[in-house]
Parts: structure tokens; sequence; C-alpha cells
């Protein structure tokens, strides 16, 4: 039993890694109604000018306030430049482009700050939270800015003009721009806020795993994974799956034997992709009803 | 609300929002360009019969490695292109294949030739049973469960109690064949003509295929499954058969390929292989048969290309190639050649 609660324990803590990127994965998905391969990239790259800019003697805050606005700018631009001249090709088209932004972002970052190993610093510290090893005050940290950004998303999404604008944007085009918004530059925004969502995700992954060019890999997928189980639908639902993907990794790895921890991924999955046959849309992910 | 979602989910894959100038090839057509097609057919293959005698054994060797990647891409364009079904799990039957392949050959002594078909059977029964369960999800949704399979594989070729079979991390080398009967050909020449005479049957199949009864069964239910479905096509028997055939020539160019490169290790068959294999897909055209020899050699020469630019930033060049073609030819080349062939006429 005590075995039993020390492992969920730390499945929730590195939940709590995937749990931050999956609701930027959701957030993207919001906007331009599909999974971008390169976000966990971009995330990698915005944690290494946060920490460019500390090596450089910026305060932690400073450094990670600018992070996020340039990422936003960032985010924008890409979508801006890269994606807009291309919105009406076939979607395929599009995802092979996101794997090549991909390739591009990590060979770039690799060219740039190289491949070793960087640590990056936490502004929680690393002691023992609640006397237990098993859990840092870092990620207690991260779990509480995880839902924390939760709750402003809820409240930009629910109450704000431009996040309903957003909403509709996504997921009706053509009478959101009849109503007088303009789509395209919604799709931007959204690009936009996931990549700063993303660099937030990313700036308080890096204390835990390090910081180098491959390091998104994947936490990326279980990311992907916590998202898609949750629901894409929906960000609360996707931050829940993020940490379900955790624990559930965590126990198939101590429990089923000779095969368990070889295959922790692979059974991570296979979980997932059950509870998908039997709830298509993800455990809290609207049910859509095609009309004929 | 709910309309909006129907649309989407016809557009999934591989066209346009706007669903015109979509590159498939047309059943039937004008006599004139079914003429035109088959001079055009006749004069790539007397190339082809050539080029070994012309070229150095290295690039033969590279020009049969890029026929075993078109006919995986075939492959997927069977079930992505024809059947609107994403995966990125190909290159587990990629693996399957290669394994069989080497499984057959070194450990049973078994000619080569014959571990094709095999490898194309077993992958057919594992490719149609993970299309049963695969039946219900769509999109992002096959995009994981398909991905779980990517994933998974690697893994579990380098468990310990398969490792007698497997060969674990060490993976199993293969044999080269010699050429049969005598013919005056050296071991690549001959593996080169072997995988074309394989890849052109296997082509030929796939437009038969495509143009059949069975085909506009597979197109009807990835452009409108409801109404597919309405006209009596038994969808699930279809998708999970679109999955399995698919599975089948991808796991018949897994067991090429394991024969051409002499050695088969879980590493080599990752997710990246079946990323590859979907840029493939893309770059040579979704729903057009003759694009997998585009997408086949981009596969192979690109990443070479952009090392040869710059060593430091190769993926960086290859990104950007990627994204230039893209910009080129928004739906692969399969579109340019449309795009081409329509100017020609003066339409």
């Amino acid at each position: 039993m005590e075995l039993l609660f020390q492992q969920i324990l730390a499945g929730i803590s590195t939940g709590a890694i995937y749990a931050c990127m999956a609701l930027a994965v959701v957030m993207i998905y919001q906007a331009i109604d599909h999974l971008n391969f390169a976000q966990g990239e971009m995330a990698m790259f915005s944690t290494f000018i946060a920490w460019q800019l500390i090596e450089k003697g910026v305060p932690y805050w400073l450094a990670f306030l600018i992070t996020v606005v340039v990422s936003f700018i960032g985010g924008v631009a890409i979508e801006r430049i890269v994606f807009k001249p291309i919105e009406h090709a076939p979607v395929l088209s599009h995802v092979v482009i996101f794997i090549a932004l991909y390739s591009v972002i990590n060979s770039m970052a690799g060219f740039i700050w190289d491949f070793t190993v960087k640590s990056f610093p936490s502004p929680f510290g690393s002691s023992p939270l609640f006397g237990s090893t098993l859990i840092s005050s870092h990620q207690g940290g991260m779990v509480a800015v995880t839902l924390g950004l939760l709750l402003l998303l809820y409240l930009f999404f629910s109450y704000t003009s431009v996040g309903l604008a957003m909403r509709a944007a996504a997921a009706n085009p053509a009478s959101a721009r009849l109503v007088g918004i303009r789509v395209s530059w919604m799709t931007a925004l959204g690009w936009g806020m996931a990549a700063a969502i993303g660099s937030i995700a990313g700036m308080l992954i890096a204390p835990v795993v390090f910081l180098e060019p491959n390091m998104m890999i994947s936490i990326l997928l279980y990311g992907f994974a916590g998202a898609v189980l949750g629901g894409l639908t929906s960000p609360g639902g996707a931050v829940l799956g993020g940490f379900a993907v955790g624990v559930i990794e965590n126990l198939a790895g101590t429990y089923i034997p000779v095969i368990g921890a070889e295959l922790k991924l692979p059974i991570a999955l296979v979980v997932i992709v059950v509870v998908l046959v039997f709830k298509p849309a993800g455990l809290f992910g609207r049910v859509v009803v095609s009309r004929v | 609300m709910s309309t909006h979602e129907e649309t989407v989910a016809h557009h999934d894959i591989g066209e346009s929002p706007e669903g015109e100038n979509r590159p498939i090839a047309r059943p039937g057509g004008a006599s004139a360009s079914a003429g035109a097609r088959r001079i055009i057919f006749l004069v790539l293959l007397a190339v082809a019969l050539v080029l070994p005698a012309l070229l150095k054994n290295f690039v033969v060797f590279q020009l049969t490695q890029t026929m075993v990647y078109a006919i995986a891409i075939l492959g997927l364009n069977l079930l992505t292109g024809f059947n609107g079904q994403f995966s990125l799990g190909h290159s587990a039957f990629y693996a399957v294949g290669a394994y069989t392949a080497a499984i057959m050959m070194e450990h049973m002594g078994i000619g080569y030739v014959w571990t094709l078909p095999v490898a194309g059977v077993i992958c057919f029964i594992i490719g149609f049973l993970f299309g049963l369960p695969a039946l219900r999800l769509e999109g992002v949704y096959l995009a994981l469960a398909t991905f779980a399979l990517a994933a998974a594989t690697p893994q579990i070729l380098k468990l310990s109690p398969l490792e007698h079979w497997t060969g674990g991390v060490q993976g199993i080398v293969i044999t080269k064949p010699d050429a049969p009967f005598g013919l005056p050909l050296n071991q690549d020449q001959w593996l080169y003509y072997f995988t074309l005479i394989v890849g052109i049957i296997l082509y030929i199949c796939a437009t038969n295929l495509v143009t059949s009864r069975t085909g506009r069964a597979l197109m009807a239910i990835r452009d409108n499954p409801i109404a597919a479905r309405s006209m009596g096509v038994n969808t699930s028997l279809y998708k999970a058969s679109a999955f399995g055939l698919s599975a089948f020539y991808t796991g018949i160019a897994g067991a090429l390929g394991a024969i051409i490169v002499q050695f088969v290790a879980p590493d080599s068959f990752t997710l990246t292989l079946s990323i590859g294999f979907l840029v493939g897909l893309v770059v040579g055209g979704v729903g057009w048969l003759p694009g997998a020899l585009f997408g086949g050699a981009f596969l192979l020469f690109v990443p070479n290309i952009a090392e040869g630019v710059s060593k430091g930033l190769s993926g960086a060049v290859y990104g950007l190639l990627l994204i230039a073609i893209i910009y080129v030819m928004p739906s692969g080349l399969a579109g340019f050649v449309q795009a081409i062939v329509s100017k020609v006429r003066g339409k």
C-alpha cells in the first residue's frame, strides 16, 4: 500500500510535466484544429532564450516575462510567415510543414547553443515538499502554476470578447467571418498564445529534465497522449489527462513484471488507446454529432 | 456547430479545404491521355532497365533503396490517400516484414524470394487485426493509436524473451543473395532488378485496385463515410482491409529492405521512419500512386543533400527544403504534374 501511494505520488510529479505540455497542446489545437508537432521544439527554443538571458545576468522573473513575450511574438510570426501563404494547402501538407519546422528549430538550437546538457534554475527551489523525497517544492510549484494557468485560460475563453472570438473562429471559420471576426488574425493569436504557454511549460520543465535541444521530444509525446486522453476540446481534461499519463506510466513500470519497465511508454499508450476505443472523444471531450 | 464538424471530417486528410483540383488519378479518362501515360511508363521502364549498367554499385544500391521506400509509401498511400485513414505506425509493419525475412533466411534457411509473400501475409493479418479497434478512431486519435504501434515495436523487438529469434539490440545479419540462373549480374544489380520486378507487380496491382469496385468503395468511405454506408458499403470490413492491404505492401517493402541492407536491428524502425514515409507520401502526392517513387527518392536523398550543404545545420537545411517544396507544390508532385498537364492542354 505504501509502495502504491509512493508510486502514485511520483507519477503525479512527472505527470505535472506532461500536464503543462498537454495544456499547450490543447491551446493550439483550439486555435488551428490540428496537432502541432513542432510545439515541443518551440518551447525548447524559448527555454534556451530564457537561459541565455539568465546567463547574461537578467533576474529570473524578468527573464521569464521577456521570454513569454518574445515567444508570443515568435508564435505569431511563425503563423504569419510560414503558414499564412499556404493556408489553403491540404491538411497533410500542414503536418509536413510542422515536421519541417521541428527539424529547423531543433537544428538551429543545437547550432547556437550546442548539444551539451545545461542546468536551468528553478524559482521554487528543490527542497522536498511535505517531507516526501518523491515530490520536490519545484514540482509542487509546477503543479500550482499549471492549475493557475488553467484558471486564467478558462476565464479568458469564457468571459473576454477576444477569447470568445477565438473560439468562434476555430469552431466555425465561415460563420465567424460573417459576424465580423478576423479569423486569420485569431489563428495567429492562437499560435502566439500556444507559444507563450509552451515557453512557460518549457521553463518549468527544464529544471527537472535539464536543458538540451532534444529535451522535449518524449515530453511532447506524453503531452499529446495526455491531451488526447483528456479530450482535445477540454483544457481541464488535458491537464487531468497529463497527470493520468504520468501515474499510469509509473504504475505500469512498477507492477507489471518482466516487460513493465522496458515497455513503460507503449503500455501507457495502449491504456490510452483502449480508453479511446470506448470514449472516442477522450474522457472529457465534447462528443461531436455529425449531421447527415 | 455540428455541421462544421461534419465538413471538417470530410476534409480531414490530404484534401484542400476547397476540395477542388484534387490530384486523384481518375479512372478511365481520354484514350489519348491513356496512350500518353503508357508511353511515359514504357520510357521510364526502359531507362530503369539500362541504369544499373551505367552506374556505380553504390548508386545502384541507393536506387534499389529508393524503390523499397516507394513500395512502402505506395502502401501508405492506399490507406491514407484512398481510404482517408492516417497512420504513424507503418514503421512497425516495415519492421515486421524485415524481421520476417531475416528470421526466415537466417534461422530457417528459406530462400529470400519466399520471404516476401510470407512477410506480406503476416503484415496483412496484423494490419487487419489492428484496423479493427482502430475503426472507432479518426484523425488525431488514430494518429495516436498508430503512434503507439510505432513506439512499441523497437521495444518489443528488444525484449529479452524474444532475443533468441530477434537477436536483441544486435539484430540479425543477412547474407546477400546472388543472381540466379547464372545471369551476368553482380549482387547489387540483381537486387535492383528483383526489386524493380516486385515493385512493378505491386504498382500494377495497386492501380487496378483503385480503379476497381473495391477502390471506389474505399474512396467513397474517405469522402463520405455515412453516404458510403447507406449505399451498402461495409465500411468496417473495407477500412480494416485497407489497413491490412497497406500493411501488406509495407511488409513486403520491409522484407526487401532487409535483404538489400543485409541487416536488421530494432533501432532502424523507429517513429522517424514512419514520419519519413508520411513526408514521402505528401511530397509525392496524396492519392497519386506514381508519386511514391518521388517520395522514396526524397526520403533517401534529401537528408544527404542537406548534410552536404551544411554539416552543423543539416536539420535546418532539410526543414527549409521541405518547406520550399510544400510552397512550390502544396499538393505534392501530384498537383504540380496536374498543373503542367492542364497547361499543356491549354485548359
